[in-house]
């Protein structure tokens, strides 16, 4: 068996030859290291953009025309740039513009995420909000209920069932812009993968553990997406 | 004014190097989002009718392909590319993009076809319509309706993501302006190249983000109603 399986060339060399497999195996641990992060920045992240998304979600449907401003530049601002300048923003610029402020790469990764999908999640509530009719919020007004107090009893959750496949959904795709903080050494997984990838040149089995790896924190996700999706559309 | 005209900034700014670096890049961000949101688009519509046909081999090929990239970074599969493929860096950018963005763009296809009630389908073949009179008729009209939309925002995200493409060297936009802002240490001078590369983005996306907005409002006027 062992004299056959030496016979393959396809498995002594090239991308996916079985050393490369032991390499990687033997120092699993750093890929380890880099789920942990991309799973800290992804949840903090996700608390982050929950957080902005609700504020800008109920700002852009409030009366208040600055408010409903300010939530439009927002919007547009981080819906149309590129996470990835957004990051190197904070990590060139900060620094450059407080000279001595040391912002840990981590911490640029949750604000990263956070603000750039607390722009889509802003979209989602505010067309959750808009889907209950007017007539609720005038309802509740009239009935004394505060703005605040409306959207806290009445409004959102109601608009709860529409909003939640497609917050699900921006969950999904942070887990996956998590991996730009890659490009600034962030240590995440995506990271942690490269860098060993890079430095022994086992490209083939890296990539496929680590793609592994983010299908599996994704792909739950993306099948409870399908389930409310459905839940949604029987309802 | 002469103090003005002498400051880093305005030094760097009338430049004509920096136009020409920022220049190059957005042509090759141009090159590489323009080739694959030709190629997502039509791979991504022949994956999304193939799982949407619900034939035995052909639907689960697709929906697997599709689960499985859907669930995946794009940035990981530009370095699969350039790494593993070693394709050249314009060309994994490229591929990598593709491979997935037809995902994304199979589910939206699917989406809007399954928006159609069966009804409409049974109700056309029952009415002696064939299955391309179906749905050339009947079931594509309200269908691209739901598309599109999604289809032309998809094409803003490519774009984003094609920033991508500088962690394998390929010297697109965000990479040109890296390297431009390392040359030109100030940091006023830095956060000006910043400014600058977003303003660029914002302004291709923000005018796309536009037309998908207007042709929501366009396409869903007047339609989807009975008797409209």
């Amino acid at each position: 068996m062992s004299e056959l399986i030496q016979n393959i060339r396809f498995l002594q060399e090239g991308p996916f030859a079985i050393p490369r497999w032991e390499a990687l195996f033997s120092n699993i641990d750093v890929i380890w290291q880099g789920l942990l992060v991309t799973l800290l920045v992804a949840s903090l992240g996700l608390v982050l953009a929950l957080a902005l998304g609700t504020v800008i979600g109920v700002m852009s449907t409030s009366h208040w025309r600055i408010a409903r401003a300010v939530a439009r530049v927002y919007v547009e601002f981080f819906q149309n740039t590129p996470l990835l300048i957004q990051v190197f923003m904070l990590y060139n610029a900060i620094p450059l513009m407080y000279p001595g402020l040391f912002i840990p790469v981590v911490v640029i990764g949750i604000f990263g995420v956070g603000m750039y999908h607390g722009a889509y999640i802003g979209e989602v509530v505010r067309a959750g909000i808009q889907s209950i009719g007017r007539g609720q919020l005038e309802a509740a007004l009239s009935q004394g209920f505060s703005y605040v107090g409306t959207m806290r009893y009445i409004i959102i959750p109601q608009a709860m069932r529409i909003v939640l496949p497609p917050l699900t959904n921006q969950a999904v795709n942070l887990i996956k812009n998590t991996s730009v903080i890659a490009i600034i050494a962030g240590g995440d997984l995506m990271y942690a993968g490269d860098s060993f990838a890079g430095r022994y040149g086992h490209y083939g089995p890296t990539y496929v553990v680590v793609g592994l790896l983010y299908f599996l924190l994704c792909f739950p996700l993306a099948r409870l997406t399908r389930r409310l999706e459905d839940q949604t559309r029987a309802a | 004014m002469e103090a003005f005209m002498n400051t880093p900034v305005m030094q760097m700014l009338s430049d004509p190097v920096l136009y020409l670096g920022l220049g190059y890049g957005l042509i090759l961000t141009l090159e590489i989002s323009a080739l694959s949101i030709v190629l997502s688009f039509v791979f991504g519509t022949v994956l999304g009718s193939m799982r949407y046909s619900g034939l035995p081999v052909i639907s689960q090929v697709a929906t697997t392909y599709i689960e499985f990239i859907r669930n995946l970074p794009a940035l990981l599969l530009i370095l699969v590319s350039y790494f593993v493929l070693g394709l050249p860096a314009m060309w994994a950018a490229t591929i990598g993009l593709t491979i997935y963005t037809s995902a994304i763009i199979a589910e939206i296809i699917r989406g809007g076809l399954n928006s159609v009630p069966q009804g409409q389908w049974e109700a056309a073949r029952s009415q002696g319509f064939s299955f391309l009179q179906s749905m050339r008729h009947i079931i594509l009209p309200p269908a691209v309706v739901k598309m599109i939309p999604a289809i032309v925002s998809q094409f803003v995200t490519v774009i984003k993501d094609s920033s991508f493409a500088m962690a394998i060297g390929a010297y697109e936009l965000m990479f040109k302006g890296t390297i431009l802002a390392a040359k030109y240490w100030k940091p006023a001078q830095i956060i000006t190249i910043y400014v600058i590369i977003s303003l660029v983005y914002f302004t291709i996306n923000f005018i796309i983000s536009t037309i998908a907005r207007r042709l929501q409002t366009k396409l869903s006027a007047g339609r989807g109603t009975i008797g409209s």
